[in-house]
């Protein structure tokens, strides 16, 4: 028997949770690359893609990026309908994570300090190929560190 | 250090952290020097909950996060299973000073709680059935050292 007090109610439509892990998939294979590219322009222009891309999936969602597009026409037609829909809220917390991560490569970046690209990209880099092959799951593990970071009176 | 090095360096460090993530997946462990800091069945009662006569598997959820619900599915049906000992759910976002008094800091963390309301095992991240029997078993060993833990019978 299970007693459920909260949350359980207002869930938003479930996605198919293959397709976030296969974006992390693509991610890290791009971030791979930026780390490659070392400190240069190339690399900061891939970099800003990825960036971006992380936005998209944070505002609109993980489902409704270019690799959630890639993911729907020509992965899921091989692999089957999804045996069960998940959540888009953990996967859109991870996105946010990139976002800021990448976002901060970017930023120092363009102003010269172009030496923290390949570093953004490489944190980034372990963070995307842990959830594209374990499903590692960044809200589990920072969701309550980071209330923790804000003002007592924001978490009650 | 050539890109290249950096790379099969970071290749490695994630196959790394990946290796003690998995291992540390909802292994199960001795509570932590905070059992004792919460009145577990005084909380469960004010939410609503009543707290399972053998025990309580009481699992912290978070909506971002995703194991969660297998967790959940996973301890529902261990309690099925096990007379007198019952699943709840509690939401971090509605319970933040629970969160706070009971350290916890990822989820799901699930805390096995006895009949009395004391922590007997805990366990964070996603759990298989057999860990979810090996929390039940820390119920068993914690009553037969309490000699006042007759209710287990």
């Amino acid at each position: 028997m299970t007693q459920t007090t909260q949350d359980t109610h207002g869930r938003p439509a479930g996605i198919d949770a293959r397709g976030p892990r296969f974006g992390a998939g693509v991610t890290a294979v791009l971030l791979a690359v930026v780390v490659l590219l070392g400190a240069s322009t190339a690399a900061l222009a891939l970099l800003t893609l990825v960036a971006v891309s992380f936005l998209l999936g944070t505002l609109a969602g993980p489902h409704r990026t270019w690799q959630g597009w890639v993911f729907r026409r020509f992965v899921r037609p091989r692999v089957g309908p999804p045996v069960e829909l998940e959540d888009p809220r953990p996967p859109r917390f991870a996105q946010g994570v990139g976002l800021v991560v990448t976002g901060v490569g970017v930023v120092l970046g363009s102003v010269g300090v172009i030496g923290a690209v390949p570093w953004a990209a490489g944190i980034a880099f372990v963070a995307a190929a842990l959830n594209a092959t374990l499903g590692l799951c960044l809200g589990c593990e920072m969701y309550l560190l980071l209330r923790r970071l804000r003002p007592a009176s924001a978490g009650r | 250090m050539s890109p290249s090095v950096t790379l099969a360096g970071l290749v490695l460090l994630t196959v790394l952290l990946g290796l003690v993530w998995r291992s540390r997946q909802g292994a199960v462990r001795d509570p932590g020097p905070t059992a004792g800091a919460v009145d577990w069945l005084a909380r469960l009662r004010e939410s609503g909950v009543e707290p399972g006569p053998r025990g309580t598997f009481v699992q912290l959820s978070a909506a971002v996060c995703a194991p969660c619900r297998a967790t959940a599915r996973v301890l529902a049906a261990a309690a099925d299973a096990a007379p007198g000992v019952v699943h709840t759910e509690l939401d971090v976002e509605a319970h933040p000073g629970l969160v706070r008094a009971a350290r916890v800091l990822r989820t799901p963390t699930v805390v096995m709680i006895d009949g009395d309301g004391t922590e007997v095992a805990r366990s964070s991240g996603a759990m298989t059935p057999a860990q979810a029997q090996a929390a039940l078993a820390a119920l068993g060993a914690g009553a037969t050292q309490d000699p006042t833990g007759g209710r287990t019978a």
